[in-house]
């Protein structure tokens, strides 16, 4: 499903954010990238998404290859993924229900689809009720829910998830740790970054630790281990 | 095609959105919007209105041609055919001997020691043609065909564009040309820079949203589906402002041709131009409507076009 080969990033010539990683990751598994900040996590999320471009390597995912991909495509290949951002990514002139109706109208929902759709998935993470607040009116967590509804509304081939438990109490991050695993069991294949010991000893999956652009390793059903 | 529909449906609605969610910045650049039409509209009207006063004075410009007692009725005719053929002639009217004296006598009716003068010699007047020029610019090709010196031989005296006359008449002239040429220079200088302003305001409006542009590329959303609603909400932006403007503009107007009863300030006749104003209204609309929609639509896809591209560095 995604298949990275001796993947090198640099950025402004000297600091190097990736060093020839190469990585494997089967249909339908559930990976945990885990790595201090600065380690190169978001970097290597970026390439997944085409955000930014690796110096060298090659990059397939889903089949398409990211050296033939031409600009016009992009927007396909990002349609197939849902991402849960970090920072959110909320647009802030729509509220909860358009934010996550966004996703659908731009790979041409109709209106019956998206009505019926996305108050489910909004019931998921919690959220029934707040469909017209909008996102400045959201706590955090909150926040952090539209943007998680908004990467599954979809049901992508692939889920990456940026710390999408960094500003949950620890009953709301098991909640989103659940809806990850869910959605995994569905057939979606999971990345997910986090900080969170105890959620990587608890998901017993595959960990991937990056360390200073490099795979430090990659064990299955792994514990916490910096 | 249903599914086209709907797209278009979705990106008006959300441009329509954005207008009513973003009412700060929208108040601003209507506001923009509305002073710099304003501006230029008023400068057109100005500048029509400055143009009539100055067709005005032009027309009481003529020249005449003073003939001797002895041109016969058919040497006068193909003269005033002659004369009519010249491309800067506009028309030419004979005041006959007999004419000429009631316009003298009328002029002078309260001078009667000259009024006396003149019945005790007979008419000594001549008759005479005036003709108007089409360009008060261009008399010299008039004046040079009355020189000619079988046309001369016509004449019981110097036309009436010569000496003092003339020189006043050649001042005038200058002076409404360089004035007409100020005026269409002027508007054109006020259109351009409203432009740059509009195309300015809408820039700086996108860019404080062009994080939403990003998220919206980040989704996986096509161009158009990012930047259609930024140009819908640009051309309500002229759409807004064109209204806006023209019944202020109307306002203005009717106030002032009610409180300014006297009918001119200077050069400008207040009347004519709220005539003006009146007779143009709706291709001022709809101009107006065009230009604010135009410069909205452009300046978006314009302004949106940066912050759509994608990552080329490597």
């Amino acid at each position: 499903m995604i298949l990275l080969d001796r993947v090198t990033k640099v950025y402004n010539r000297t600091s190097t954010a990736l060093d020839r990683i190469s990585l494997h990751v089967e249909p339908k598994e559930f990976v945990i990238i885990i790595g201090k900040s600065g380690a190169g996590k978001s970097t290597l999320l970026k390439l997944l998404t085409r955000e930014e471009k690796p110096t060298s390597g090659k990059i397939i995912v889903g089949g398409l290859d990211y050296d033939k991909l031409k600009d016009r495509d992009i927007p396909l290949l990002r349609r197939k993924i849902g991402v849960v951002f970090q920072d959110f990514k909320l647009l802030p002139n729509k509220n909860v229900f358009e934010n996550v109706a966004f996703a659908l109208e731009i790979v041409g929902f109709g209106n019956r689809e998206i009505n019926h759709t996305v108050p489910r998935v909004l019931d998921i993470v919690g959220l029934k009720g707040k469909e017209k607040r909008m996102p400045l009116e959201l706590s955090g967590g909150e926040r952090q829910r539209v943007a998680i509804a908004r990467a599954i509304v979809r049901q992508p081939k692939i889920l990456i998830a940026d710390e999408p438990t960094g500003n949950l109490d620890p009953k709301h991050a098991w909640d989103v740790i659940k809806v990850l695993e869910k959605i995994n069991r569905y057939g979606t294949t999971v990345i997910l970054t986090t900080h969170n010991q105890e959620i990587v000893n608890k998901l017993k999956r595959r960990v991937i630790t990056i360390t200073d652009g490099h795979v430090a390793s990659d064990r299955a059903n792994a514990e916490y281990k910096q | 095609m249903k599914h086209w529909l709907i797209t278009q449906w979705r990106i008006i609605k959300a441009g329509l959105q954005n207008f009513v969610r973003n009412a700060t910045l929208a108040v601003a650049a209507v506001a923009v919007m509305v002073i710099t039409l304003t501006i230029v509209l008023f400068s057109v009207i100005a500048n029509a209105t400055f143009n009539n006063t100055v067709q005005q004075i032009t027309d009481k410009i003529d020249i005449s041609m003073y003939l001797k007692d002895t041109v016969t009725n058919d040497q006068r005719n193909s003269l005033i055919q002659n004369l009519e053929q010249l491309p800067n002639v506009k028309s030419v009217s004979y005041v006959s001997k007999d004419m000429a004296l009631s316009i003298y006598e009328k002029l002078n009716q309260s001078q009667p020691d000259l009024l006396s003068a003149i019945s005790q010699t007979g008419n000594p007047l001549p008759a005479s043609l005036d003709i108007k020029p089409r360009d008060s610019n261009k008399i010299q090709d008039i004046k040079n065909y009355l020189d000619k010196p079988e046309i001369l031989a016509l004449q019981s005296d110097q036309t009436s564009y010569s000496g003092d006359r003339k020189a006043a008449i050649d001042k005038i002239s200058k002076a409404t040309y360089f004035f007409r040429e100020a005026g269409i220079a002027s508007v054109i200088v006020f259109a351009a820079v409203s432009m740059l302003i509009i195309f300015n305001t809408i820039r700086m409006a996108i860019f404080n949203r062009r994080d939403e542009i990003t998220i919206m590329r980040l989704l996986g959303a096509s161009s158009w589906y990012i930047r259609g609603p930024f140009v819908v909400e640009s051309i309500i932006y002229g759409v807004v402002s064109a209204i806006i403007s023209l019944t202020l503009c109307n306002l203005l107007f009717s106030v002032s041709s009610s409180a300014l009863g006297a009918s001119s300030l200077g050069l400008l006749d207040i009347h004519y131009a709220n005539d003006y104003f009146a007779s143009h209204f709706w291709l001022f609309l709809t101009g107006q409507m065009a230009i604010g929609i135009l410069i909205g639509a452009v300046s978006s896809l314009i302004a949106t076009r940066r912050y759509l591209k994608f990552r080329t560095s490597k």
